[in-house]
């Protein structure tokens, strides 16, 4: 599970730095949101990946942390996701602006003389 | 403990969070009731953050009973629970952010808060963002209002739209969405191996982790530099501010005059708490110490070529940023006061220039700030633009044209280190300690940070003097119109400076002490880990 999960997140990350590198306001905002989506899936791997366990305690196990996943990361990953949509949004807003502003969806307002 | 009084830490970040989203809700008719408000709750955070360096000084009572004030919020005790830490260097940060914010915003009253809708509101939340990535004692929180205050700068620097600022603000958010992502990477994988994402609780845990766990932690806490780097302008991530600052209206620019100390702050105080278990890379050292050469170099040429005011301001920011990180890069713990010295000096400075330089504009000619040459060169005429200068209405004030030019005197002394004021103490005091360092450990590097001091000064003088020449000894000038209201927080902010120059020895007796704080990590180790919830 480890090696598929960490061949996601990699693939994931790949895909965004590509798209962000590229001149399109389009394809920059597409990448960032591929790359929040692979940093959101590294925060929750980061408290260990494993199967049918709760994070939230059980009165009908046994008190023993070994049996359930770590809460923390999936906090963090919530408030991550939240914060991202958010800034994404704006984003979005600033990339229709900027759009509207310089006729073009260059990210430097203007097409470079060599494309 | 009881009392409204434990509750002070939190005060930074709740007043202006409540009055921000109070300012909303109130109607946009009602100017003055909005102004008043705003003007109110900045006051009373400077009020706060005066009381709690006074706390943290020693020099008022505490009601903690000890100088570090740790708040545990929802009473939940420290490694568990997330904390606000207050010490003498948050405390003088919030200083620092509350007069410069007051500064600002009486200055955005005149005219520029009717630029755009909503400035006040979010001129709030970026001090509440500020206020409390200075306070938070957790590693997650500082990212979180790290967000708050980058949400806020976005909205700010879009400020009064316009094609030039949609344009640095694209690029400007794109490159802090990613830096927020490897922030969020660093934060993870520390917490992967440390289990905790409290900064003490951290610095207790690193010592202990060995091996590939702290190959891990090393490579968690190089991402987390490079966020720094990149919020404090370091060489070669600074590509962002000159255009971001020199297009953003002009309080907006003067505020944002502090946010890459943001990340220099952060540098400092994960630097030091992580001192005794082995600094991470990046966090001091080397690099850090190249890298802020660097940045001093870029920032010094930048200041050369800089055709525009505003872009100079910029490369003045970059410059004393590069200042800083080479300094805390060479042998951090010699050079903490001074180096805190200049930190409030050239934020001070550099924020009254950003507000300083739109006054002037607002009354020059017609390319003033073109070289002669490029300026025949390129065969440019005066277009006459009938929308230029003209549209300032206020009263003028008597003897404008001499408040301008003896604040750009002083701003000038004050950004290249030159007597008499507290530019000048700063540097002397960076170089003094560089001297020592070069007949100790570190011979070369000394050398070449005194070099670098001193030709940065030279070449920021050479182009500010171009550039005063060329703004208030032209011919064809106008008489330049003032607002009060403008030219108040101006004069307040340069007063400040003399006060630090004239005040220079009690105003060191605290920065050693914060120095003396904040390379003994144990005791805010400590104090955060044995507290208590507040309030009871």
């Amino acid at each position: 599970m480890e090696l598929v999960y960490a061949m996601a997140i990699g693939v994931v990350t790949g895909s965004g730095v590509w798209l962000l590198l590229r001149p399109r306001t389009f394809q920059v905002i597409m990448g960032l949101a591929l790359l929040s989506y692979a940093v959101n899936l590294f925060i929750f791997a980061m408290g260990r990946l494993n199967m049918n366990q709760a994070p939230v305690l059980d009165p009908t196990r046994a008190v023993d942390v070994a049996q359930y996943a770590d809460p923390v990361p999936q906090a963090l990953v919530l408030t991550a996701i939240v914060i991202g949509f958010a800034t994404t949004a704006l984003f979005l807003v600033v990339l229709l602006a900027s759009r509207g502003f310089a006729g073009t969806d260059h990210v430097d307002g203007s097409e470079g003389e060599h494309r | 403990m009881s009392g409204w009084t434990a509750h002070l830490p939190v005060l930074p970040v709740v007043l202006p969070l409540i009055a921000g989203a109070a300012i909303v809700l109130i109607d946009d008719g009602k100017r003055p009731l909005r102004a008043l408000l705003a003007v109110l709750a900045t006051l009373t955070q400077l009020g706060v953050a005066l009381w709690l360096a006074g706390i943290a000084g020693g020099l008022l009572h505490s009601p903690w009973g000890g100088e570090i004030a740790v708040y545990a919020a929802g009473n939940w005790a420290a490694p568990f629970g997330i904390v606000l830490v207050v010490d003498r260097l948050s405390a003088l940060l919030l200083v620092l952010t509350a007069a410069l914010g007051l500064m600002t915003l009486l200055y955005s009253l005149a005219r520029w808060d009717r630029a755009g809708v909503n400035f006040l509101p979010l001129f709030q939340f970026l001090l509440m963002g500020l206020n409390g990535a200075f306070l938070t004692g957790d590693l997650f929180n500082l990212f979180v209002f790290f967000e708050v205050l980058l949400a806020a700068s976005y909205g700010l620097l879009l400020h009064g739209s316009g094609a030039a600022r949609v344009r640095a603000g694209l690029h400007y958010i794109a490159v802090n969405l990613v830096a927020s992502l490897l922030f969020l990477l660093g934060a993870a994988l520390i917490y992967g191996v440390a289990g905790t994402l409290n900064l003490a609780d951290i610095a207790r845990k690193l010592p202990a982790l060995t091996g590939a766990d702290r190959s891990l932690f090393d490579i968690g806490a190089v991402l987390l530099g490079i966020v720094f780097l990149v919020k404090a302008a370091a060489w070669p991530l600074n590509f962002w501010l000159t255009p971001a600052y020199s297009s953003a209206a002009a309080p907006v620019a003067g505020v944002f005059a502090l946010m890459t100390k943001v990340g220099v702050y952060a540098l400092l105080r994960l630097g030091t708490l992580f001192e005794p278990g082995g600094r991470p890379p990046l966090f001091g050292g080397d690099w850090l110490f190249y890298s802020g050469l660097a940045t001093i170099a870029t920032g010094a040429a930048g200041m050369l070529a800089a055709q525009q005011l505003g872009r100079l301001a910029g490369h003045a920011v970059i410059v004393s940023s590069g200042t800083l990180l080479a300094a805390i890069g060479l042998l951090g713990n010699q050079y903490t006061p001074s180096l805190l010295l200049y930190l409030c000096s050239s934020v001070l400075a550099t924020g009254a220039f950003f507000m300083l330089i739109e006054m002037v504009e607002r009354n020059r000619s017609y390319g003033a700030d073109l070289l002669a040459v490029s300026f025949e060169a390129f065969g440019l005429a005066d277009p006459d633009d009938p929308t230029g200068p003209d549209d300032v209405v206020g009263i003028a004030i008597p003897a404008a044209m001499a408040f301008l030019g003896l604040s750009f005197v002083m701003c000038a002394l004050l950004i290249t280190g030159l007597p008499p004021l507290s530019g000048f103490v700063a540097k002397f005091g960076l170089i003094a300690a560089a001297l020592e360092g070069a007949a100790g450990l570190t011979p070369v590097g000394s050398w070449a940070l005194i070099a670098a001091l001193l030709l940065s000064g030279l070449a920021g003088l050479i182009a500010l003097t171009r550039n005063g020449i060329r703004v208030f000894w032209s011919n064809a000038r106008s008489t330049p119109r003032l607002q009060v209201a403008e030219a108040g927080p101006v004069a307040a902010l340069l007063l400040l400076c003399v006060a630090l120059a004239a005040l220079a020895g009690p105003a060191m007796d605290y920065l050693q002490g914060t120095a003396a704080t904040l390379h003994a990590p144990e005791r805010y180790i400590d104090a955060v880990l044995q507290a208590e919830g507040a309030g009871q």
